[in-house]
């Protein structure tokens, strides 16, 4: 590779940063042009290492990612080129560490805002070692053919609109990265295309200036004739002008600087780029573009001409000779990215999953379709969140306190009871605190907490075929089945479990209906005949109302079966529980309690002497 | 925005912190000085500060423009009491001042005010800075316009890469300076590092004295790289941008402003005529200044009502609040001679930049907008190309159509800046 160029259809890069899309960009421009290797040799991720996947064409490749530069030259010593994605906090520091490496000879410098003092002597540094720097504050650029920097020139489609993936006469170096696509889109809408096109960066002080491409496209014998695009502020194009005078630069130059409104406007207005802003008379847009026009360049009126000027500039080439037609090659297809063609609305697909209770995707994400902030605004609760995620109604107010009254109730029934000692076990046992509550949780079923579900289900078998109580109890008993949510340890009907009370009370005097409650207060007054604790204990209440609410609700019988079917009743409990058995968790790890062992004293040995030999 | 000027407090509190660390404690600087504001309370101030009631002070300015002396806004070897009634009649006053670069008109509200210092010596010394190299530049006639006296001035280039313990600063200094030529050069030393380590871009003291072997800067003019913020944060203190006199912001301004510094992306706004009736909303720090000189070469300076860019990948909500910004402005009244209005939603190929998404900010902003476009007589010129160019193009028409608001567009087939000609040239002349 001559000294004059950068890329060529062999280099390759390490890019900087996790940056995924821009390499794929590149890939893709790779494969239009046919070359015969990806560009892309790896990645520098200080975070981590491993491998990105991306597509060739349509076939998918990995790409490592490495740690350190040094890691990625050791398994990439060919490598030559570092695409710099660094912030603008580390960009100067990577970038000089790449400077000082045997391999990397050019760095793309993309971030903006890097400290001019380090851009500075970054150039200075990269000029005493016959490197390159491009940018900071760009988007790069690219040598059609060969090689592409990152983002630049844009959508596939527009590479191929613009003819971007073969050489044409024109070298191109603008001071804009936003405006380099269109630079090339101009250049190639007026000649035969771009041979290699950058973008300086718009900072007052950009590592390579204008004349330094200039220069380089002067030596390069491929290029015709070159175009250019400076921007006020500055005195580098002053450079171009003494270039031209010392026949530094002969090839016909097409260049307009722009910013001839700033004289219009107050002083000190910044345009958009750190570097546009002119300081003296000499800096305007006027006087460089006036210059440059005295010293032989071509410079059209205004940014209206610029197309006509450089394709006039072309048109006299080509008849003068200097440049030859050649044969359009052919370009494979590039495949469309699914999420590319999804949003043109090309492909569809059928989905997997479906979810009707939230959706994230949105600006602000929502439950059921109400904005998380309104759920806050509007004081949801716990009952009305759990009332959209649940049931996905917006709930009643009666409704929503007394599922919160439910949670409260249930939220602890000491640490004796077999979640709640289970959790205990395992935080002791030095496990964490997912561990030890899932220990706990997993010991919720039809013998722990599990009997509110079963209630629900008990009483409403009874009250939907019309068994009086003491017929339902004869039923069960035929059966063979416990009707669960009745009796308790110590509480009767002459001292009644406290927590019931509440929410019966709450129930009576809220519910718009409750025969559900009614039905099993009916069946308890015969079960409390026959021993006084035979009373609907908290389970069987909690049952029990639930079903009277959804029945308050408006909900269908059929669908509350459905509902006790996939154990919604008990939910409720877990949701509660769950709380008290964090509280044991935390409890135990606070007080720093050992290992659990359970005592000999405590177990029943009835080993046998031999085992049952089976012949 | 790169390099910003800073106030003279604000580089006198950084050189007192600064020079003694940078000379190993060889100089000493003193900052007697405070910076009245227009929140100060003027009569609670010198409890923090008892030196203003005993020494002889001298006030003026502090709003980043220089020749106060000429201007009549230096106030000499006064007493507090007479500093304080001097402040008092000029704080938020407007005046025009005068300038090498002509003629000012500006509010002062920011005033420095300091201990007088007698003195005979006043040197000159400043440091630029250049892409491979710094300028130290040094006078022994201090005081006066510096260009005057040019001959008069030494200069010593520091080449980026080198340090300059590298360089024999003594011998560079006049031999006139004789005894004081040491002490100069270790000030000068202790500048030049503070200059490089606080990332300043540009500093200029006119003139700088000495007072029993410590010098007093008695004026300073400084610039830093406001990119090295993250690294200066200690360094610089709390250090506010003053916006160059005259500059006042609009609310509209401040707004955009404050949108601005909110994200990653950019958005920019100066407002240069609201009777103007060529608008622009272009994406991209590079296209807007062609559709502002655009509008200026075709000689419709007059008409342009706006410099303003958008780029960087902004929200649809942040597209949304600056669009919302620009088409408030100019549907406030219609034109006097009911002529129509013009806004140009310009710009380049984007490279990254999802077109169709950010269009969707500035259509959600044109149907708010849409009584008030049509009442002020808005006709709505589109050019632009990118990723999704195509869907962003044909959701802007349509909702031209169905608002019944005119709204042409155009992608990369047409030169960039064409609409700015199809817009003037059709119906700016009517």
């Amino acid at each position: 590779m001559e000294n004059y160029e950068l890329f060529d259809k062999n280099t390759r890069a390490f890019i900087y940063g996790q940056q995924q899309r821009a390499a794929q960009r590149m890939l893709d421009f790779d494969y239009l042009c046919k070359r015969e290797k990806p560009s892309v040799a790896g990645f520098i991720t200080p975070t981590g290492d491993g491998y990105n996947k991306l597509f060739w064409g349509t076939k998918e490749i990995i790409i490592p990612r490495y740690v350190s530069l040094k890691d990625a030259i050791k398994a990439h010593p060919e490598v030559d080129v570092m695409v710099n994605f660094a912030s603008e906090r580390s960009c100067a520091e990577t970038t000089m560490e790449a400077l000082e490496t045997e391999n990397i000879r050019t760095i793309i410098m993309i971030a903006e805002g890097v400290p001019q003092r380090d851009v500075r002597k970054i150039a200075k540094l990269a000029k005493e070692k016959g490197k390159w720097i491009i940018g900071p504050a760009t988007v790069g650029g690219l040598k059609p053919g060969c090689f592409k920097i990152g983002n630049a020139a844009g959508t596939i489609q527009n590479i191929r609109d613009t003819k971007l993936y073969r050489p044409g006469s024109v070298g191109f170096v603008s001071v804009s990265g936003g405006l380099s696509n269109e630079g090339y889109n101009i250049v190639s809408r007026n000649t035969d295309g771009i041979y290699e096109g950058y973008a300086v960066g718009g900072d007052v002080y950009p590592a390579t200036t204008l004349l330094d491409h200039l220069l380089r496209y002067e030596q390069n014998p491929h290029i015709k004739m070159m175009v250019s695009l400076g921007e006020v502020g500055g005195k580098d194009e002053y450079q171009i002008v003494q270039a031209i005078k010392d026949k530094k630069i002969t090839k016909p130059l097409v260049m307009w600087v722009t910013g001839t409104c700033a004289e219009m406007l107050p002083g000190g207005v910044q345009f958009g780029h750190a570097g546009a802003k002119a300081d003296s008379k000499e800096d305007t847009a006027k006087a460089k573009n006036e210059a440059l026009r005295q010293a032989g360049v071509i410079v059209p009126d205004s940014f209206e001409d610029y197309g006509d000027k450089i394709k006039m500039t072309y048109e006299k080439l080509k008849a003068e000779g200097k440049i030859k037609d050649f044969g359009e090659p052919s370009t494979p297809n590039v495949p469309m990215d699914y999420a590319q063609a999804v949003a043109e609305g090309l492909v569809r697909k059928p989905t997997n999953f479906i979810s009707t209770i939230c959706d994230e995707t949105g600006e602000i994400h929502n439950y059921c379709g109400v904005p998380i902030d309104q759920v806050i605004k509007e004081k949801y609760g716990i009952g009305g969140t759990l009332g959209l995620l649940w049931f996905k109604k917006v709930l009643p107010q009666y409704a929503r306190d007394f599922i919160e009254l439910v949670i409260q109730i249930v939220a602890d029934h000491g640490p004796a009871v077999s979640g709640a000692h289970n959790t205990i076990v395992t935080a002791r046992a030095g496990k964490n605190l997912i561990e030890s509550i899932i220990s706990g949780i997993v010991t919720i079923g039809p013998r722990f907490g599990g009997a509110v579900n079963g209630a629900a289900k008990h009483f409403s078998w009874g009250m939907e075929n019309n068994l009086e109580p003491r017929a339902f109890i004869d039923e069960m008993k035929k059966k063979n089945v416990r009707i669960q949510g009745i009796g308790h340890r110590i509480h009767s009907v002459d001292n009644p479990d406290e927590r019931c009370e509440i929410m019966m009370n709450f129930a009576k005097e809220h519910f718009p209906k409750h025969p559900l409650l009614d039905y099993a207060l009916a069946v308890q007054n015969v079960t409390t005949m026959k021993k006084n604790t035979l009373i609907l204990n908290v389970d069987g209440t909690i049952g029990v109302l639930f079903v009277d609410l959804l029945k308050s609700l408006n909900y269908k019988d059929e669908e509350i079966k459905e509902m006790i079917d996939m154990g919604f009743f008990n939910a409720f409990f877990i949701i509660g529980r769950t709380m008290g058995f964090m509280g044991h968790y935390f409890d135990q790890k606070r007080l720093k309690t050992p290992l659990y062992r359970h005592p000999w004293d405590d177990i029943l040995y009835d080993v046998p002497d031999k085992p049952e030999v089976v012949k | 925005m790169a390099q910003k000027g800073i106030r003279e407090y604000d580089a006198k509190r950084m050189m007192s912190k600064a020079l003694p660390h940078f000379s190993d404690g060889k100089i000493k600087f003193e900052a007697s000085q405070v910076l009245i504001g227009p929140k100060t309370d003027l009569s609670k101030i010198a409890e923090d500060h008892p030196w203003l009631k005993t020494e002889k002070l001298v006030a003026k300015p502090d709003q980043l423009f220089g020749k106060r002396g000429k201007n009549n806004l230096l106030y000499v070897n006064k007493s507090w009491s007479e500093v304080k009634n001097w402040i008092s009649e000029r704080m938020n006053k407007t005046v025009t001042i005068s300038q090498t670069t002509g003629e000012t008109t500006g509010i002062l509200n920011y005033f420095l005010v300091e201990k007088f210092v007698p003195h005979e010596e006043e040197y000159y010394i400043a440091i630029t800075t250049h892409r491979e190299y710094d300028t130290i530049h040094f006078s022994l006639k201090g005081g006066v316009n510096i260009e005057e006296v040019w001959d008069s001035v030494v200069t010593l280039d520091i080449p980026i890469l080198k340090k300059i313990d590298e360089f024999d600063i003594a011998g560079f200094l006049p031999q006139e300076l004789g005894g004081k030529k040491k002490i100069i050069a270790e000030f000068t030393k202790a500048l030049y590092k503070m200059l490089v380590e606080y990332h300043f871009v540009y500093l200029e003291l006119n003139p700088f004295t000495f007072v029993d072997g410590a010098p007093v800067a008695l004026d300073a003019v400084a610039k830093v790289d406001d990119y090295a913020s993250y690294q200066c944060a200690e360094y610089w203190g709390n250090l506010k941008f003053p916006n160059p006199f005259g500059l006042e912001k609009t609310p509209e301004e401040e707004k955009v402003d404050d949108l601005d510094d909110r994200t990653g992306a950019s958005l920019k706004l100066t407002i240069l005529n609201p009777d103007g009736r060529i608008w622009n909303l272009v994406a991209g720090g590079g296209a807007s200044v062609i559709y502002a000189d655009t509008v200026v070469d075709l000689g419709y300076t007059s008409e342009l009502a706006n410099y303003g860019e958008y780029s960087g990948n902004p929200s649809t909500e942040l597209t949304y609040a600056y669009t919302k910004t620009i088409l408030d402005l100019m549907t406030r009244k219609k034109d006097a001679q009911g002529r129509p209005k013009f806004l140009l939603i310009g710009g380049g190929i984007a490279n990254f930049t999802d077109v169709a998404k950010t269009f969707t900010g500035i259509i959600q902003a044109i149907k708010e907008y849409k009584d008030k476009l049509k009442a002020a007589n808005v006709n709505i010129y589109v050019r632009r190309g990118g990723p999704n160019y195509m869907e962003g193009l044909n959701n802007m028409k349509e909702v031209g159509i169905k608002l019944g608001i005119p709204i042409e567009v155009y992608g990369p087939e047409t030169h960039m800046t064409k609409i700015v000609s199809m817009a003037l040239d059709k119906k700016v002349g009517e």
